[in-house]
C-alpha cells in the first residue's frame, strides 16, 4: 500500500512541477513589466528598481523560478502587494471560512442528493424519477451566484429570515453563524447536489441489478432493508470519489458565492486581490487550489480502496 | 400425504421488447417433503422463470398471468409481498447459480449467512455470529471461526457455494430451490457441492428442487425428474426410468448428445439438431417439432397434452401412439 | 491521473458510422426538443437588433427602474433607463459567440494535442499527456479566473481562458480514438501503401470522432456560457456597459431590494441557455450510446 501511494505520489510530480511553473508565470504572462504591475502607484525609478532586485527580476526567468520554489518549499508565499502581509497569513485567516462554507455546502448537497438518488433509482422510469432527473440538470443549468441571489431577495429582502450576507465566528456566536451560513451554504451546495444526486442514482440502479441483491430478497430480506443496507453500501463507494472530488474544489465554487454574500473567506480574497492588482496573494491562491484538488484526487483513491475490500493496491 | 409444494398449471410472462414471452406455459408439477426432484431443461426452457415463479422473485417484466402455486396449504401467487417475505429464506430457499456474483462484496460472509436467521428468527448478533461458524462447518469449510469473518473476494468459487447452501439452510427450510448451483463451478468441485447437497437433503430432510441443464447432474441426485422445453414439462417421472427408457425425443436427443466413454473412437457425436426456439415465435402443434427426429404430420398441427407413457408421463403424439424411441434407434 | 480523470476519459468503439441527422432526430424525441431549443436560442441571437424594441445601450435616465409590463417597456428598464429586454436579447449575442469561439479554441487546441500525441506516442505523448494533467489539476472556474487575471479582465480573455479550459477534455478524447484507430491492421497497410498522414486522419479519424465530439460540445457550450457569466458577473468578462447577462447580474445585484427584476431576469436567460445545451448534450449521449442502439 505504502509503495502505491509513493508511486503515485511520483507520478504526480511532473504535473505538479508544471502547475508551479504555471502559476509562476501569472505574473510573467501579465504584459508589461512585472514591476510596474506589482508596484501599481508607486512607479518611482527607484521603486522600480527595487523590486527588480528585490524580486530577482533581473535574473534569468528560471533562476526566478528557482528562487521562488526555494521559498514555497519554506512555506513562504511572498508578501501581500496591498497590505504587505505574508500571502500565507492572509490565506491562513480566511481559510476557516470557506472550509466552514465548503463543509456545509457539502453537507446540504448529500442530504438532498443521496435520498433522492436512492429514491429516483428505485423507483426507476417513474413520474418522481423524470421530475427528479430533470431537477439535476436544472441544477447544474443554473449559475450558483443566481441561486444566491435568488435567495437573497426571497429569503433576505422579502421575507426577512436570513441575513444576506456577512461573517459571525463559530467561537464568537454559534448560532449567528449558522444563520449566516446558510443561503451561501445552499447557493454552493445546489450544483453539487444535482450531480451527487445523478451519480447516486446510477450507481445504485447498477448495484440494483447485481445478482447478490437478488440473493438478499430471496433470503425474506424486505425491499427497504435490501435497499439501504445491501445496496448503499455497495452504491455508496463510488460517490465517495465525486464527494471527496467536491472537496478538493472547494476553493473553486467559494470564489463566487463569497462574493455574492460578501463571505471573508479565501474565494473573495482572490477577486478581491485581482482586481487590487495583488498578484502574490492570486498566485498563493491559485496554488492552493491547484493541490488541493490533486492532493484531492489521491486521497479519493486511497479511499476507495479502503472502502471496497476487494481492490488491494499491492 | 399432502404435497409440500404443487404447482397448478402456472403461466408465466415476461414483457419483452419483442413482444410477449410465454416463459411458463401451463407447468403443473409437485414435489413431496424430503424429495428431490430435477428440472433440466436448455436455456430459456423456464426452468429458472418457474423457480423465480415460486418464490415470487421475478424481475419487472415478468408476471404470473395464471394458475396456482401451493405451498403449505397457501397459494403463493395470492400472498402479499410482506407474506412472501415471511416465507423466503426461512421455508422456502433458493441458492443460485453465479457464486461469485450472489455475494454482497462488503459485508462479511458470516454477516450474510447468518442474516436469514437475524431477519426471521431475530437471533441477536453474538449468537448469530456462533451460529453462522457452525453452519460452515456443517457445509464442509474448513477454519470455520476464521472464514466467518472474510469477505466474499477471498473464497474459492467452491467455498463461495458451500457458504450459499449454508445461507439456505440455516433456517431450516422445508423446500430448497437451488438454480443450476454448479454450473459455475469446476467439474471436481461439482461433484463435491453434489455430494454436500445429497448429505444434507439426506440428513436434513429438506426437498430439494435442483435445477440444471446438465442431466449427469439430475443422475446422481434426484429421485424423480421433470424436463421443460420452451416453457412447458415435456415428460416427467423418476430418474432411472426417464434414463432407461426416454419417452420425449427431447429427453432422447438430450440423453444421446452425451459423449459416452464406452464409445467407439470414430462413432460421430450426436448434438441436437437444430437451436433453442425463439420464444416470441413458436410453431404451432408441438413446439420441439423443428428438431425432432421422430416428428410425423399431426406433430404440426396439434400440440400434445402430457399423458401416461410407459412408466412415466410424457407429451408426445409418438409414444402416446406406442411407438418406443429406442426401438427406434437413430430415429427416421 | 486517477479514478478521478478515469471519469472524464471517454472510450469510443472504433468504426462507428456516424448517425443520420433524420435517424436521430425522427427516434429520439427529447434530441428534437433540446435542439429546437438551442436553435430558438441561436435564432433569438441572431434576430436580436431585428427583435429588440429599443437600442439597448440607449440610456434614459428619466425612464430608469420601470417595473416590467410598463408601456413600450414588457421588461422594464434598468438603472440607466436602457430598456431590459432588449439588453436580455442582445446579451445572447455576447453570450452565444464567446461560448462557441471558447469552445472552438478547446476542440482545436485539445484536438491538434491529442492528435499528435496519439499519432508520435513516445515522449511526445508522455509530454503532452502531462501538459494535460497539470491544465486538469486546476478546478476548471480557478484557471479561468487565473488566466483571465493574469491577461487582464475583457471579452476576449475570457473567451481564451475558457477555450484553454476546455482543452483537456478534448485531447483525451481525440488522442482515444486515434490510439485506437492507429491499432488497426488498415493503418499500417495504407501507410505502406505510401498514403499520407493527412488522408488516414480526414478519412478515418474524424468520422470516429464526430460523435463523440457532438455530445462534448454541446456540454461544454454550456459550461462555457456558465463560466463566461461568472466571469462577467466577477467583473472580469464583459464590461459596462456592454449587455451582458453575467455583469447586468452584477450591477442589477445592487438594486434587490428596489427592482429585483434587473436581476432575475439575465439570470433566468443564463439558466434556460445553459439549461438547453446540457439537455441537448445529455440526450445526444443517450441517443448515440451504442449500447442503446439497436
Amino acid at each position: 500500500m505504502t509503495t502505491y501511494v509513493l508511486r503515485r505520489l511520483l507520478l504526480m510530480l511532473p504535473v505538479a512541477f508544471l502547475v508551479t511553473v504555471g502559476v509562476f508565470m501569472l505574473i510573467h504572462l501579465t504584459p508589461g513589466d512585472p514591476a510596474l504591475i506589482l508596484l501599481g502607484e508607486d512607479r518611482s525609478p527607484q521603486a522600480i528598481a527595487q523590486i527588480h532586485q528585490e524580486l530577482g527580476l533581473d535574473k534569468p526567468l528560471y533562476v526566478q523560478y528557482v528562487i521562488w520554489i526555494g521559498r514555497l518549499a519554506h512555506g513562504d508565499l511572498g508578501r501581500s502587494i496591498t497590505t504587505n502581509q505574508p500571502v500565507a497569513t492572509a490565506i491562513g485567516e480566511r481559510l476557516p471560512a470557506t472550509i466552514e462554507l465548503g463543509l456545509v455546502a457539502l453537507l446540504w448537497s448529500l442530504i438532498v442528493a443521496i435520498p433522492l438518488g436512492t429514491i429516483a433509482a428505485v423507483r426507476r422510469g417513474s413520474l418522481a424519477d423524470q421530475v427528479a432527473t430533470g431537477i439535476t440538470v436544472a441544477g447544474v443549468s443554473i449559475p450558483n451566484f443566481f441561486i444566491g441571489i435568488v435567495l437573497i431577495f426571497v429569503l433576505s429582502v422579502s421575507f426577512r429570515i436570513f441575513p444576506f450576507g456577512g461573517y459571525v465566528p463559530f467561537t464568537q456566536d454559534p448560532l449567528e453563524n449558522l444563520r449566516h451560513v446558510v443561503l451561501p451554504a445552499i447557493a454552493l451546495g445546489t450544483a453539487g447536489a444535482a450531480i451527487n444526486m445523478r451519480f447516486t442514482r446510477s450507481s445504485m440502479i447498477e448495484v440494483l441489478n447485481h445478482d447478490f441483491i437478488r440473493t438478499a430478497r430471496a433470503k425474506g430480506a424486505s425491499w427497504r432493508r435490501v435497499v439501504f443496507i445491501h445496496a448503499l453500501k455497495n452504491a455508496l463507494i463510488p460517490v465517495v470519489t465525486i464527494v471527496g472530488l467536491q472537496i478538493g474544489g472547494i476553493i473553486e465554487g467559494a470564489v463566487v458565492t463569497e462574493t455574492v454574500f460578501t463571505w471573508p473567506g479565501v474565494g473573495r480574497l482572490a477577486v478581491e486581490s485581482i482586481f487590487d492588482r495583488d498578484y502574490t496573494v492570486v498566485q498563493g491562491i491559485v496554488l492552493l487550489a491547484a493541490f488541493s484538488y490533486m492532493i484531492a484526487n489521491l486521497l479519493v483513491d486511497l479511499v476507495y480502496g479502503w472502502l471496497d475490500p476487494r481492490i488491494s493496491y499491492s | 400425504m399432502a404435497h409440500l409444494l404443487e404447482l397448478d398449471d402456472v403461466h408465466t410472462q415476461l414483457t419483452l421488447k419483442d413482444g410477449v414471452v410465454r416463459a411458463v406455459d401451463g407447468v403443473s408439477f409437485h414435489v413431496d417433503p424430503g424429495e428431490t426432484l430435477g428440472i433440466v431443461g436448455e436455456s430459456g426452457s423456464g426452468k429458472s422463470m418457474t423457480a423465480l415463479s415460486i418464490m415470487r422473485l421475478l424481475p419487472r417484466s415478468g408476471r404470473i398471468a395464471g394458475g396456482s402455486i401451493w405451498f403449505k396449504g397457501k397459494d403463493l401467487t395470492e400472498q402479499s409481498e410482506d407474506e412472501m417475505e415471511a416465507i423466503r429464506g426461512t421455508e422456502i430457499a433458493m441458492i443460485f447459480q453465479d457464486p461469485m456474483t450472489s455475494l454482497n462484496p462488503v459485508y462479511r460472509v458470516g454477516w450474510q449467512v447468518s442474516e436469514p436467521l437475524r431477519i426471521h428468527r431475530h437471533v441477536r448478533s453474538s449468537a448469530a455470529q456462533a451460529s453462522a461458524v457452525s453452519l460452515l462447518r456443517k457445509v464442509g469449510i474448513p477454519e470455520a471461526e476464521k472464514r466467518v469473518r472474510q469477505y466474499p473476494h477471498v473464497f474459492s468459487g467452491g467455498m463461495r457455494q458451500r457458504a450459499m447452501i449454508a445461507m439456505g439452510l440455516s433456517t431450516s427450510p422445508s423446500l430448497l430451490i437451488a438454480d443450476e448451483p454448479t454450473t459455475a463451478l469446476d467439474v471436481t468441485i461439482q461433484a463435491q457441492i453434489l455430494e454436500l447437497l445429497r448429505d444434507l437433503n439426506r440428513d436434513s430432510g429438506t426437498a430439494t428442487i435442483l435445477i440444471t441443464h446438465n442431466l449427469g447432474v439430475v443422475a446422481g441426485m434426484c429421485e424423480r425428474v421433470i424436463v421443460m422445453y420452451a416453457g412447458r414439462i415435456v415428460e416427467e417421472g423418476r430418474t432411472e426410468d426417464v434414463f432407461k427408457r426416454p419417452e420425449h425425443p427431447y429427453t432422447w436427443s438430450l440423453l444421446r448428445s452425451i459423449p459416452r466413454l464406452d464409445a467407439e473412437v470414430h462413432e460421430p457425436l450426436h448434438p441436437i439438431e437444430g437451436s433453442p426456439p425463439d420464444m416470441t415465435r413458436l410453431p404451432t402443434g408441438c413446439k420441439f417439432r423443428p428438431r425432432c427426429l421422430f416428428a410425423v404430420d399431426r406433430c404440426a398441427v396439434e400440440e400434445p397434452e402430457m399423458q401416461p407413457v410407459g412408466r412415466q408421463v410424457a407429451r408426445c403424439w409418438v409414444t402416446q401412439g406406442g411407438t418406443s424411441l429406442s426401438e427406434r434407434g437413430d430415429g427416421g | 491521473m486517477s479514478t478521478a480523470s478515469a471519469l472524464l476519459t471517454t472510450e469510443e468503439p472504433i468504426r462507428r458510422t456516424p448517425i443520420g441527422v433524420l435517424v436521430l432526430l425522427r427516434g429520439h424525441p427529447r434530441v428534437t426538443a433540446a435542439g429546437g431549443l438551442v436553435a430558438l436560442l441561436f435564432l433569438v441571437a441572431l434576430l436580436a437588433p431585428l427583435i429588440s424594441p429599443h437600442d439597448p445601450l440607449a440610456v434614459n435616465a428619466d425612464n430608469s427602474y420601470l417595473p416590467p409590463f410598463s408601456p413600450g417597456h414588457w421588461l422594464g428598464t434598468d438603472e440607466l433607463g436602457r430598456d431590459l429586454l432588449s439588453r436580455v436579447l442582445w446579451g445572447a449575442r455576447v453570450s452565444l459567440p464567446v461560448a462557441f469561439v471558447a469552445v472552438g479554441v478547446g476542440v482545436v487546441g485539445g484536438g491538434i494535442i491529442g492528435l499528435a500525441s496519439g499519432y508520435a506516442g513516445g515522449f511526445t505523448d508522455l509530454l503532452l499527456m502531462r501538459l494535460v494533467d497539470a491544465l486538469l489539476a486546476f478546478p476548471g472556474l480557478i484557471l479561468a479566473i487565473a488566466i483571465v487575471a493574469a491577461l487582464g479582465p475583457g471579452l476576449r480573455n475570457a473567451m481564451i481562458a475558457i477555450g484553454i479550459v476546455a482543452i483537456p477534455v478534448y485531447a483525451r478524447l481525440v488522442r482515444a480514438v486515434t490510439l485506437q484507430l492507429k491499432q488497426l491492421e488498415f493503418v499500417t497497410a495504407t501507410r505502406s501503401l505510401g498514403a499520407t498522414p493527412w488522408r488516414l486522419i480526414l478519412r478515418h479519424i474524424i468520422p470516429n470522432l464526430l460523435n463523440p465530439v457532438i455530445v462534448q460540445v454541446s456540454l461544454s457550450a454550456g459550461f462555457a456560457i456558465l463560466a463566461e457569466a461568472t466571469l462577467s458577473f466577477l467583473g472580469l468578462g464583459a464590461q459596462v456597459p456592454t449587455p451582458d447577462w453575467g455583469q447586468m447580474i452584477n450591477t442589477g445585484a445592487a438594486f434587490l431590494a428596489n427592482d429585483p427584476w434587473l436581476a432575475i431576469i439575465p439570470g433566468i436567460a443564463i439558466s434556460i441557455t445553459v439549461y438547453s445545451f446540457n439537455f441537448l448534450g445529455d440526450s445526444l449521449r443517450d441517443a448515440l450510446d451504442p449500447r442503446l442502439r439497436g
